[in-house]
């Protein structure tokens, strides 16, 4: 997500840094770069146009342009105006009521309602320690309520059992019934998709509100969404009083405007994101942290978060004193290889590295992507055990063994070979760089052959 | 499908969406110039409708060679737009055509998450039973929790066999097997459903490769079709889509869902310009039913408020 929008924005900063002094047509040409970045994000229009309306009049502030480095300050300008439209502070679920806690999920057609239900089911019972009910009011779609129930089965988590040909509003009222003579802490709802438009279905939605009250009232939408977000998140919020916003399928790479135009327009914040199809891929939203890496300033936060998770402590010490004494060889290669998929890939990682937005439009002129990384996997694992120890054996006829066995052909483990000797090298100048120096010099610093080794 | 309901359903679904639109430009051009000011706003509503900074941007360019400074009415601005809409969407404006000497004619369909995928191959299958041709559907998302059961339902309402495995089993084996199948029952049309993934997901679009290597192990000239179905509440990752899918299965051509909700689906004019893949249908509603075929004229005039 948001990776054009980085893109677009350093280059406007880029030139705004090189400048001297600025004059007010500066500010604006810099600032139709912003609005053309923004709407080429699917920001929706409206919000863009009060976006810059407000940057444009903090620039224009007598401090900005006077100061001495005018360029800097109209990008804190900007900066500042992005995390507010964004929200501060992440805010989690609110599940401060007398239990059953009712939360209602609504949404378009699709856009991930019932994958999110049991996310969230999940997430509440197994973190939280959460009693947890979930009900499917959605009489709708073909095998909805199956779905729930499939879902409910691998998260362990409760559904309540069906009856066909009752109501949504039904369902729900008894949904809430049975959590209360339950002993639920949380009921869930998944409602069926609606458009926005549909005067009958809204009519219904707001109904089931009234039957149970939920305490949260969570929009679901799609990250991709387009202009119509704005529409949209106005429809539903008017209708249903949303209390927050889980936006799915962060997994893409979507522009992400739609996530920056339905907080601005509902005010609510986003709660909750879906990272992925599985049932453990939901993440909290930090607009803080979103917004750096928006502008290009990485998200070291998350990443260490990632990588505590990810990382096992002892290998990566082992790890690093093998590196030490220059005993890098092509099974810690693999290893490492498998690390980087499990902590979000090559571009999960990319995203969350200071400065690195540049590095990965030269990775993706160069064809570096995640399918190379589960070819290298593979064509490592097609050598012998003497082989990744000691990759000076491997000569010809191995490598053509090699390409056989991994699908690959032998070019493609030369370049291996050629990345493994690169990725040495750097190894021993991270060695002697020390932790110090390698933050200061973040991962440029040591990626002189950038263009031919994904590290 | 007769042309009153195709298009009175085009309508019910499209204008309350460009109601929207619609008014915007009456509110611009109530008896106006056509001066800079007027050209920015207009620009900008064809921006809501998700057409794209370029799309938008050479469509009222066009406007403004043509009628810049002269007084200009509502209708004819809207008129003038439609006009040029239809243009560039009427070539891309093609039907799947059925070829029944393949039995089966394989007709991939393939998307992201939630696009619609199943549901177009439940109203296809409807359409195709209708013009009397034995259809089958194959179960190919063995991914998503009660995929196969949903297209199974859509298999009993339009009374087509549906070739399933077991959940979570091999997609391509089922693929391979559902053409063996169809093949040995002489069927006209085997629709293949496929899980929904993301185009930047590399592990899963392999996943979509294999299933279209192994169809042609059974039959050099299969998929026959492959068809990327499409969300019209997409912005401009559509592009991103298109893109991807195509490089991957080589898509033959789109289909344009949810076209009765309120957004536009407007990306599909940039679409039409950068690929020019044809767009077989779209879909209206949730219903077998909902399904008609993309007519450039009128889905542009109802696009523009017009009508
Ligand atoms: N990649 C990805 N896919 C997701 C995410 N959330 C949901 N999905 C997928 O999106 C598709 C639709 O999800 P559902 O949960 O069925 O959507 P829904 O809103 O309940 O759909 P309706 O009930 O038909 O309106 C499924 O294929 C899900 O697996 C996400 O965060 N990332
Ligand atoms: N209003 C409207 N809803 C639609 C249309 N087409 C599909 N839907 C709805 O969109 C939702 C998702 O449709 P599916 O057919 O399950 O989508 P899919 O692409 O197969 O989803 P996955 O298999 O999970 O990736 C369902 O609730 C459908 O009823 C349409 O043309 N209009
Ligand atoms: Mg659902
Ligand atoms: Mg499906």
């Amino acid at each position: 997500m948001f990776d054009s929008l980085t893109g677009r924005l350093s280059d406007v900063f880029d030139r705004l840094r090189k400048r001297g002094a600025l004059s007010e047509a500066d500010v604006d040409a810099a600032l139709r770069d912003v609005r053309v970045a923004l709407l080429e994000a699917d920001v929706a229009l409206s919000v863009v146009r009060d976006f810059i309306a407000k940057a444009k009049a903090d620039a224009m502030g007598e401090n900005v342009l006077r100061s001495v480095t005018p360029g800097q300050m109209v990008i804190k300008v900007v900066n500042d105006a992005l995390i507010e439209m964004l929200g501060g502070e992440a805010e989690e679920l609110n599940m401060m009521a007398v239990p059953p806690v009712g939360i209602m999920l609504v949404g378009l057609q699709g856009s991930g309602k019932t994958t999110t239900a049991a996310k969230i089911g999940l997430r509440l019972q197994t973190r939280d320690r959460k009693k947890v009910m979930m009900a499917s009011l959605d009489t709708q779609r073909p095998a909805a309520q199956e779905q729930l129930k499939i879902l409910g089965e691998q998260a362990e988590v409760a559904t309540l059992p069906v009856i066909p040909g009752q109501g949504p509003v039904d369902i729900a009222k008894r949904a809430l019934e049975a959590a209360r003579l339950g002993g639920y802490d949380v009921v869930l709802y998944d409602t069926a998709g609606r458009l926005s438009i549909d005067e009958a279905l809204m009519g219904e939605m707001s109904q089931i509100r009234t039957a149970v009250d939920p305490h949260e009232t969570l929009l679901v939408a799609d990250a991709m969404t387009g202009q119509d977000a704005v529409n949209v998140a106005e429809r539903f919020h008017e209708t249903a009083g949303l209390t927050g916003i889980v936006l799915t399928r962060v997994d893409g790479d979507g522009r992400g405007g739609a996530a920056l135009s339905m907080r601005a327009v509902t005010g609510c914040p986003i709660k909750l994101i879906g990272v992925g199809e599985k049932l453990d891929e939901l993440e909290e939203f930090h607009p803080e942290r979103i917004a750096n890496r928006i502008l290009g300033m990485g998200d070291v936060v998350s990443l260490v978060e990632k990588a505590a998770e990810t990382i096992d402590q002892e290998e990566a010490e082992a790890l690093a004193k093998k590196i030490q004494k220059g005993q890098f060889d092509l099974e810690d290669m693999s290893k490492q290889l498998q690390q980087m998929r499990k902590m979000g890939g090559l571009s999960g990682l990319m995203d969350m590295l200071p400065g690195a937005g540049k590095m990965k439009d030269q990775m993706a002129k160069a064809n570096i992507d995640e399918r190379m990384i589960g070819q290298q996997e593979a064509i490592i694992s097609s050598m012998t055990k003497k082989e990744r120890s000691r990759p000076k054996l491997i000569h010809a006829s191995r490598k053509r063994r090699i390409a056989a066995g991994s699908g690959t052909t032998v070019q493609d483990v030369n370049k291996l070979l050629k990345q493994f000797q690169t990725m040495s090298k750097v190894m021993k100048r991270m060695s002697k760089m020390g932790k110090k120096g390698m933050m200061r010099q973040g991962l440029q610093g040591l990626m002189p052959g950038m263009s031919n080794s994904p590290f | 499908m007769n042309a009153t309901s195709w298009l009175g359903r085009l309508k019910a679904g499209l204008t309350k969406t460009s109601s929207q639109i619609g008014g915007g430009i009456a509110d611009i051009f109530r008896k106006r110039r056509l001066d800079d000011a007027a050209i920015q706003e207009l620009e900008d509503l064809l921006i809501t409708s998700d057409l794209g900074l370029d799309a938008a941007a050479r469509l009222v360019g066009n406007l403004k060679k043509t009628r810049f400074g002269k007084e200009v009415s509502d209708q004819e601005v809207r008129a003038a737009l439609a006009t040029d809409i239809a243009d560039i969407l009427s070539p891309i404006a093609i039907p799947l055509e059925i070829d029944v000497a393949r039995k089966p004619h394989v007709v991939l369909v393939v998307g992201v998450n939630g696009s619609g995928k199943t549901t177009t191959i439940g109203k296809f299958a409807r359409l195709y039973k209708a013009q009397g041709l034995d259809v089958m559907l194959a179960a190919g998302d063995t991914f998503r929790a009660a995929a196969v059961e949903q297209l199974k339902i859509w298999g009993e309402r339009t009374g087509c066999p549906v070739i399933s495995g077991k959940a979570e089993g091999d997609a391509a084996g089922l693929a391979y097997e559902a053409l063996q199948q169809a093949t040995s029952r002489g069927a006209d049309v085997l629709l293949i459903d496929t899980a929904g993934r993301l185009h930047n997901k590399a592990d899963l679009m392999a996943g979509l490769e294999k299933i279209n290597r192994v169809l042609k192990k059974l039959d050099e000239s299969a998929p026959h079709d492959c068809l990327l179905v499409l969300d019209a509440t997409i912005g401009q990752n559509a592009h991103n889509q298109v893109e991807a899918f195509r490089d991957i299965v080589s898509v033959s051509g789109l289909v344009l869902t949810k076209v009765d909700g309120s957004s536009k689906g407007g990306v599909l004019v940039a679409l039409s310009e950068r690929f020019g893949l044809p767009v077989h249908a779209i879909g209206v509603g949730e219903g077998a039913e909902d399904l008609q075929p993309f007519e450039a004229g009128a889905y542009a005039r109802s696009l523009m408020g017009l009508d």
